[in-house]
């Protein structure tokens, strides 16, 4: 009556649904494991950021009599450092196609346009900060400012970091070829990078468009 | 027949070993196990990127043009902002619905669960202190 199912390869909702008892299978691949080990860290690097967030959500209304978010931000600056960050992830996808095809010309290029495009961002983010702290909107006015400091601070601090590693899978590649062990800390790379434009997303809606949001509702336009 | 086939396969894999993975997990931001093409895997960046770019657009047309009615910005923005996170996820980490990623799946949304729970619960209790302090006034008249 109940005839076997089809070659579970052809249809993906029977997918590890082997006559083969997943407790006999073994443990995974090395890199499933390092995989999802990285991604559970970049989960909790959410929360850590939610903890900011959350800080800052609490904290946006405590100016002390100092400028608000709609007085200091720039949303066409903003949109041109999104621009950046957006097109470094896609360059950053690209590597990971030249990696999987092992073209190393081109996994070089792709990683040298995404360090550019992140260092671009990185660049805009440090001048915007010497901008508002020479106009006295630094971290101290305020705690509304603190916050500020605080949250797109540590985003860019994460980009920062991000390109230190970004220069060393470079390094790595060009000396070591495509280990398996150099793919998966590429791999870990590529998921840091991704991650980090989820955070920017995030980061580009609360702080800057909501401030300015808050500017075109209060000014009546 | 068949079972004979599914052998060969298993054997494939095994030499493969560590760079393939096999037919019951995917980790997260490996590129589509279906499509190993270059091609296809470029149009699912391209799409992806087309997708945030529009999203990235409409959040701020949204907030920097009178287009939307002004106390529905928020919820405009916040929409667009968590379909954007929904494209990244899908396009760039390659975190799906599918059935080999569900590991990645569960993870993700138990991350969810705790951010929201500290959004949320940051936002309420604050927001409920807040309610409740003494007035300045009052403060100073002790």
């Amino acid at each position: 009556m109940s005839a076997p199912a089809a070659d579970p390869a052809a249809d993906p909702n029977e997918l590890g649904r082997e006559e083969r008892p997943i407790s006999e299978r073994g443990p995974a691949s090395r890199r499933i494991v390092v995989g999802y080990g990285f991604w559970v860290f970049l989960l909790s690097d959410f929360i850590m950021f939610s903890a900011f967030f959350a800080s800052y959500a609490v904290l946006v209304g405590e100016t002390a009599g100092g400028p608000k978010g709609a007085e200091l931000f720039d949303l066409r600056y903003v949109a041109w450092e999104t621009a950046l960050l957006l097109l470094s992830s896609f360059a950053c996808g690209l590597a990971g196609i030249a990696l999987v095809a092992r073209a190393e010309a081109w996994f070089q290029a792709a990683m040298l346009a995404t360090g550019l495009l992140g260092f671009g961002f990185l660049a805009m983010e440090v001048l915007e900060f010497r901008h508002l702290i020479a106009d006295g909107a630094g971290p101290g006015r305020s705690a509304f400012l603190s916050a500020f400091f605080a949250l797109v601070g540590c985003h860019g601090l994460h980009v920062g970091v991000g390109l230190l590693w970004l220069g060393t899978m470079m390094a790595q590649v060009r000396a070591k070829g495509f280990r398996e062990d150099i793919q998966r800390r590429v791999l870990c790379f590529a998921l840091f990078w991704h991650a980090l434009d989820i955070v920017w997303v995030g980061l580009f809606t609360v702080v800057y468009l909501f401030g300015a949001g808050a500017a075109v509702v209060g000014g009546g336009a | 027949m068949r079972r004979l086939d599914r052998d060969e396969n298993a054997a494939d894999r095994d030499e493969l070993g560590d760079s393939r993975h096999g037919r019951d997990d995917t980790a997260p931001g490996d590129e589509n196990a279906a499509e190993q093409d270059v091609a296809g895997g470029i149009r699912g960046y391209v799409v992806g990127l087309l997708a945030a770019g529009l999203l990235t657009a409409a959040s701020f047309a949204a907030a920097g043009t009178g287009l939307i009615y002004g106390p529905g910005v928020p919820v405009a923005l916040i929409a667009l902002a968590v379909g954007q996170m929904g494209v990244h996820l899908v396009f760039f980490l390659h975190v799906t619905t599918g059935p080999d990623n569900a590991n990645n799946v569960l993870a993700l949304a138990f991350g969810v669960l705790i951010v929201a729970l500290v959004l949320f619960g940051s936002l309420w209790i604050m927001g409920h202190l807040n309610g409740n302090m003494m007035p300045p006034e009052m403060m100073r008249g002790m």
